[in-house]
């Protein structure tokens, strides 16, 4: 189209400041609420624990996003995650050294990937995203001698750094894990998104060109952002491995990217807490959906996202920012 | 180079001409999309959807049309009607009730938007047809075969796949061609999709040209879904195969001349059923390598013409 637009002012822009001194607050007290859940239901401990590695993995959604780019394939970087932790746990056989190679190993895919990928932008970006990942979830399900195709691979109870544990003790220390990295990755999220590389990010989204006219390599500053966000996707993959212990191809299929961008609008794309928001209600619906209404799991979580799109505009995170903003009016 | 073609003659042959067929119902899908993308500027996940939900109520509406009795001729025509029966509900329902709302949001919403309707779509396909493949081939038995001669030899191939579903493709090429460049509703489709704005400033009514291209559009998914039922059983999952195929497709195309999506669909048609009587693991990938070829060659698809920077 030869006619631009400047993007519409943002009526959030108040709630969304006030949000931002609330953030650490609202991170404790979420963190806390995860964890009286996990210790009274066991069965929540599970459920979490794959909402945090979601929720990890969309923060690098998240993070595309400010640059207005839409990856409709960022499962590869999960899917990629899981099987490194699946194919190297019985020689690796460590859940701390595995999480670390599978974040190594995803972002050195994201690097090449990456490499070609941001040289296009909107459509063509979320499609070539598509693209790799269907390739790399074609290769999963069809190199039946090495990944076992569609019934996947199981993994096995492991040491984590080197002391041996029982299912119960594993699997506590796994959602501490996630927990703990959530809130590191959070805090550097949002320390990068307000530094100088963060804003040239958002530059991105509005004039491309008048950035690279500052001296701004837009692209290198785009490839940055799309590895960080394949090394956040690779360690969400890792854990999510860790924590169901079976991987399969369906980790990569296309619908799984749609989950994340998805989980990404639902907790609203506004602070990094929203991920987590957003992860955990989807988690948790799905569950529910899929225990009362077996055969319409889909449709409800369709329904939610539809409605949370056409009446609360800026997902779970901005419903929350109305109602703290709305107070301090 | 001559001993390979002796041993595997017959097998590219077959690939040809699943290629050409293939290739057929690629077209019918990709241009739908692409159509609706280009008037919209909406990538429409649900697209799949419409594809699927199409290739189910062919089925059902020719096994119904076939227990009241109706001769088998009238089951080509059923597949017809079925299209356009699935493309006039559910297109203006859709555009009216839920796209109108949100033309005015960000590229990332409106395509989640469609992808939650793919989701729900999904299971209203399978709650209404249940989960056992459902076959219904009497379109295809009744056309017969012919034995089409290649080299010394001859493949007996059905005229369904070898005259209905590429003449249908090329139909709609030519149809639509004519169409866009030479009537005035085609004209003024053509004028939304370069220039939305001054188009409105001329006095066009937008949203009258957006409900029309998205039904058409509906309508040509429902048309692909409806011809593909005859040739095979109908299993969920079919529309996730078919969005993201057409994806790659429109992509590769670039946007706007539909003979590209014609060539796009042809080349992706051939290259998969070659991969599927050769190196039957690539099959699925080929479509993305074709695809990342030629965005590394030309980045805005083959017919795609360049965007001008903003400044």
């Amino acid at each position: 189209m030869s006619t631009t637009q400047d993007p519409p002012r943002d009526p959030m822009a108040r709630p969304a400041r006030l949000m931002k001194r609330y953030e650490p607050i609202l991170a404790i007290l979420l963190a806390a609420a995860m964890i009286t859940a996990a210790i009274l239901a066991p069965w929540l401990r599970f459920v979490l624990t794959i909402a945090l590695a979601k929720g990890i993995a969309v923060l690098g959604i998240l993070l595309l996003l400010r640059a207005g780019q839409v990856s409709f394939g960022h499962a590869i970087y999960i899917a990629f995650g899981a099987y490194v932790v699946a194919f190297l746990a019985p020689t690796v056989n460590d859940a701390a050294l595995l999480l670390a190679l599978a974040a190594v190993g995803a972002g050195l895919l994201g690097l090449v990937i990456g490499a070609f990928v941001t040289r296009y932008r909107q459509i063509f970006f979320g499609m070539l995203n598509l693209a790799m990942s269907m390739v790399f979830y074609s290769l999963l399900e069809k190199l039946y001698a090495i990944t076992k195709g569609s019934d996947g691979i199981r993994v096995e109870i492991m040491p984590i750094a080197g002391q041996a544990l029982d299912r119960v003790a594993y699997e506590w220390v796994i959602f501490g894990i996630a927990l703990g990295i959530a809130l590191v990755v959070a805090i550097l999220l949002r320390l990068y998104l307000s530094s100088p590389m963060g804003e040239a990010l958002a530059g991105i989204k509005t004039r491309e060109t008048r950035l690279e006219f500052m001296g701004v390599p837009a692209r290198g500053v785009l490839l940055s952002a799309y590895v960080m966000s394949a090394v956040v996707g690779g360690i969400g993959g890792a854990l999510i491995a860790l924590t169901s212990r079976h991987v399969t191809p369906q980790l990569a299929y296309w619908t799984s990217s749609g989950e994340l961008v998805f989980i990404a609008i639902l907790g609203g794309a506004g602070g990094v807490l929203g991920p987590f928001l957003g992860a955990a209600t989807y988690e948790l619906v799905r569950i529910y959906a899929a225990a009362s209404f077996a055969d319409a799991w889909q449709m409800i979580l369709g329904a939610v996202l539809l409605l949370v799109i056409l009446f609360a505009p800026g997902g779970l995170w901005g419903m929350a920012a109305r109602a703290i903003g709305g107070r301090g009016r | 180079m001559a001993e390979w073609f002796q041993d595997n003659g017959l097998l590219l042959g077959l690939a040809l001409l699943d290629g050409l067929s293939s290739a057929g119902l690629i077209f019918l899908v990709a241009v739908g999309l692409n159509l609706v993308f280009g008037v919209l500027r909406i990538v429409n996940v649900a697209h799949g959807s419409l594809y699927a939900i199409g290739a189910y109520s062919a089925a059902s509406i020719g096994i119904f049309a076939g227990s009241l009795g109706l001769p088998d001729w009238a089951s080509i025509p059923a597949l017809f009607l079925s299209a356009a029966l699935v493309g006039a509900v559910l297109g203006p329902l859709i555009e009216r009730f839920l796209l109108r709302r949100i033309y005015a949001q960000e590229e990332v919403v409106q395509l989640l938007v469609t992808f939650a309707l793919f989701m729900i779509l999904e299971d209203v396909q399978k709650l209404v047809w249940g989960v056992q493949p459902i076959e219904n081939r009497v379109a295809m038995q009744l056309l017969g075969n012919t034995d089409v001669p290649f080299g010394a030899d001859f493949i007996p191939y059905t005229n369904y796949q070898l005259f209905l579903l590429p003449g249908v493709a090329i139909v709609t090429l030519v149809g639509l061609a004519w169409f866009l460049r030479r009537t005035l509703t085609g004209r003024v489709i053509v004028a939304v999709t370069t220039d939305r704005e001054a188009a409105s400033a001329m006095g066009i009514d937008a949203a009258k040209i957006y409900l029309l291209t998205f039904t058409f559009g509906a309508m040509l998914a429902a048309l692909g879904g409806a011809l593909s039922s005859p040739t095979a059983a109908l299993v969920p999952g079919i529309g996730a195969q078919t969005i993201v195929l057409s994806f790659a497709v429109v992509a590769t195309a670039g946007l706007g001349r539909i003979e590209g999506a014609a060539l796009t669909s042809l080349m992706m048609g051939l290259g998969r059923s070659i991969a599927v009587y050769f190196e039957p693991e690539l099959e699925v990938v080929v479509p993305y390598i074709i695809m990342v070829l030629v965005l590394l060659v030309r980045p805005q698809g083959l017919f795609g013409v360049a965007e001008t920077r903003r400044v």
